[in-house]
């Protein structure tokens, strides 16, 4: 074990002696210390020796790997105004992340080598936290052609899920054909499921609530009928798909479906659909706009079940932050989209924890290990060896130190004014919510302290 | 009475029935040679129209100047929000001229909610997209009651695009507050998939309903519904779901034929169904203006009825 005066200082972690994280509690077991030295996890025990580490205090608080975010939009470039890699990753950062997936839908769109670079250097730049950025499937996100795929595999940014998220690879033949090239690099497509004409203008749930607000109507079908098409699709070319953001009960059905014929699925939901349904549309406020749409409250209830059976692999944020003046309009007018890098384990905590449904083992495995894999970030993965980082592994010795320590007592209202994030647009403002991120650890250095940015 | 008028849903049974009382009185001075109040004397009433619609600005203009109101027409053309002014700018400039009730008609459904958290002044929507037109129901269950003399046990039978109807809407909830039986009639493509939630009945068969019925009210159907394909052809549209000579002829002796204006001539009403001694589309017309005034006397605390009318007659 190296001793306090170490070579490290350069990297920002601190004492060169590194962290000692005394009596956390790994996933919610018993109690431990763990000593953070030269990037990595070095002992994990009872009353370890200090040696020089700067001591964190961490009694009654949770360790868990650092969480794993598949689904972000940092925006990055084109709407600085909305939000940027830096306060992004602070933002992510804050709510306990190490690693975060940046959506392609960027302006010009990540559908180049160049530009998934330009988002892989901007993240490392910032240094909150690992960006990994997630290339188009089409170029433009024009739905008619291939964007060149190998070429972002291949570049700096060793991009491996590719998405045209915000709009549906709706063409079957498309669909197929970008599920099978990526086998080359062992991708996956990530699909955002929306059949488009069923969904022309369409506002929110179709059901009880759409009828009483008449505001066009976005059936469940439109949602379902995609993720049956392309688990086919998937079985039949043996390639990986996953679902993002599944918001339907069906949704839910199809996939567990799709695993139990071992197929290669895998699938996402957001903490906004585990906790809040269409009825929060009543006053047509768009802070509730978001796409796909609040579902019901059964359909809460089977994404609940989905992630807790592990039929839903991850939760993934889908953190789409939007300016004020695009949420103060009428509903028809305003952007789709809500924060929530900031606020997700909480609302895991919340839906999932408190509910018992998930322990704090199952929140690692459904915010860290799986969406690490599904990234292709495990230590397992297609990126070992490409100098890509490794997360999700087990908070043991030899493991990156990749963590965050979570105070599960603590109770606050949700205030997007205080968040890192450049836009406002949370959809649990005001809402009391459990817990609060301490400190977040990324390869050993503290992205966050005392639930404060550490640098 | 509530602050403001956004849904007929809003409305309790006592509230809907002391405006269709007062209307009632209102509708009564109309014939008098002096017509106008001077209840809102002073007090400023925009009509915020984000849509043309002439006879609803018309109506709730011809409303407030009868009460003596300032009158502010701010319509979409000629104005900032042409130049792409946001609704909430427009609201903080209405609210900085003093508004006191704003009439606002808007293409989107909930503006008029939006609205109300923008500004100071009572909110009355004149019909925000395919969400609701609640003194549109007033009106109309003023004439019916007119007409038939109660609301109580009322059939009512609403046919057509009820999915695209803010009419429809706003006549089914403010309809069963007041005990009417409402029936929507349309071709299921037209109505909402969870209709079922609603106080009222769904056929798709509009002749085994119409003997049954007091009260038959044709919606607007639009021809541009037809390339989104919820029905075939407008010939076919209207063969089964019109209301021509013979249909009428199905209903009972005493049924009244109501629309909401614009009428489609030959498409759901037939010209000699829309002009016949049956119908009330000109009544409506007429007892919209009645309806808006007492809405906004009500909604803008006017003093007792009775002694305005002694000073207006005076």
């Amino acid at each position: 074990m190296t001793t306090g005066n170490g070579v490290h200082d350069g990297d920002g972690s601190g004492l060169a002696g590194g962290w000692l994280i005394r009596g956390a509690r790994p996933l919610g077991g018993p109690q431990a210390d763990l000593l953070l030295r030269d990037g990595v996890i070095t002992a994990v025990g009872d009353g370890l020796s200090d040696t020089g580490a700067q001591v964190l205090d961490a009694t009654g608080l949770i360790a868990l790997p650092g969480l794993v975010d598949l689904h972000a939009h940092l925006r990055e470039p084109g709407r600085e105004d909305a939000e940027t890699v830096l306060t992004g990753t602070a933002a992510a950062a804050l709510g306990g992340f190490t690693a975060v997936h940046a959506m392609a839908n960027t302006d010009p769109v990540a559908d180049t080598a160049g530009v998934v670079e330009q988002i892989w250097r901007l993240g490392r730049r910032a240094g909150y936290c690992d960006v990994r950025p997630v290339g188009a499937v089409t170029a433009g996100l024009a739905g008619g052609q291939l964007a060149e795929l190998g070429a972002m595999a291949d570049s700096a940014a060793r991009v491996r899920v590719f998405s045209d998220d915000g709009r549906c690879v709706s063409d079957a033949v498309l669909m197929r054909r970008a599920l099978e090239y990526v086998k080359a690099f062992d991708g996956v497509i990530a699909q955002h499921a929306q059949e488009p004409r069923l969904t022309d203008g369409a506002q929110v749930n179709e059901g009880v609530i759409s009828a009483r607000l008449g505001l066009a109507g976005w059936p469940a079908v439109a949602e379902e009928a995609i993720i049956a098409r392309d688990c086919l699709l998937a079985a039949h070319v043996d390639s990986a798909l996953h679902v993002c953001h599944v918001s339907t009960a069906g949704s839910v059905e199809i996939i567990r479906w799709a695993k139990a014929k071992g197929w290669r699925v895998t699938a996402e939901v957001t903490p906004h659909h585990l906790l809040l349904t269409d009825e929060l549309a009543v006053n047509y406020d768009p802070v509730y706009k978001v796409n796909p749409p609040l579902r019901t409250a059964a359909d809460v209830a089977a994404l609940r079940e989905g992630l807790a059976d592990g039929t839903i692999d991850c939760v993934a944020t889908d953190h789409a932050p939007h300016p004020l003046e695009d949420k103060e309009t009428e509903w028809q007018a305003a952007a789709f989209g809500m924060t929530g890098l900031e606020t997700a384990l909480r609302v895991v905590h919340t839906a999932m924890v408190e509910t018992g449904m998930l322990d704090w083992a199952g929140v690692a495995d459904r915010m860290s290990v799986r969406p690490a894999a599904i990234g292709r970030l495990d230590a397992s993965g297609a990126l070992q060896g490409s100098g890509a980082p490794v997360h999700g592994a087990a908070l043991a010795v030899g493991s990156p130190a990749n963590l965050v320590l979570y105070d599960p007592a603590a109770m606050d209202p949700v205030d997007p004014s205080q968040h890192a994030s450049r836009s406002r647009n949370s959809p649990f403002a005001g809402l009391l919510l459990p817990g609060r991120v301490q400190a977040t650890f990324l390869r050993g250095v503290p992205t966050v302290l005392e639930g404060k940015l550490a640098r | 009475m509530i602050r403001h008028l956004i849904s007929a849903g809003d409305l309790s049974r006592d509230d809907a029935l002391l405006i269709l009382d007062t209307a009632g009185e209102l509708a009564q001075m109309a014939d008098r040679p002096i017509r106008k109040l001077p209840t809102l004397r002073g007090r400023t009433v925009v009509n915020l129209f984000y849509e043309d619609s002439t006879r609803t600005r018309i109506s709730f203009e011809a409303a407030a100047k009868r009460l003596s109101a300032d009158v502010i027409n701010f319509s979409a053309k000629g104005s900032s929000v042409a130049k792409g002014e946001s609704l909430k700018d427009t609201a903080l400039t209405l609210e900085a001229m003093g508004a006191d009730a704003v009439v606002i008609r808007h293409g989107a459904s909930g503006a008029p909610h939006r609205l109300a958290h923008w500004v100071r002044g009572s909110v009355v929507n004149a019909g925000d997209g395919t969400h609701e037109h609640p003194t549109q129901a007033l009106l109309d269950a003023f004439t019916m009651r007119s007409r038939l003399g109660r609301l109580e046990g009322l059939r009512v039978m609403i046919v057509g695009d009820v999915l695209h109807s803010r009419v429809a809407r706003s006549n089914v909830l403010l309809l069963h507050t007041l005990g009417a039986e409402v029936t929507l009639v349309a071709p299921p493509t037209l109505l909402p998939v969870a209709v079922s939630s609603w106080p009222c009945e769904v056929s798709y068969d509009l002749d085994s309903e119409l003997p049954k019925t007091d009260v038959i009210m044709m919606l607007r159907v639009q021809a541009e519904r037809m390339n989104a394909a919820y029905f075939p052809t407008v010939r076919e549209y209207s063969r089964r779901y019109g209301l021509d000579g013979d249909r009428m002829a199905m209903l009972p002796e005493h049924a009244i034929v109501m629309h909401p204006g614009p009428m489609n001539r030959g498409v759901e009403i037939a010209a000699g169904v829309a002009d016949s001694a049956r119908s009330t589309i000109v009544e409506q017309v007429a007892n919209g203006v009645s309806i808006r005034m007492a809405v906004l006397y009500l909604m803008l605390g006017g003093a007792e009825l009775g002694t305005e009318r002694s000073e207006a007659v005076r």
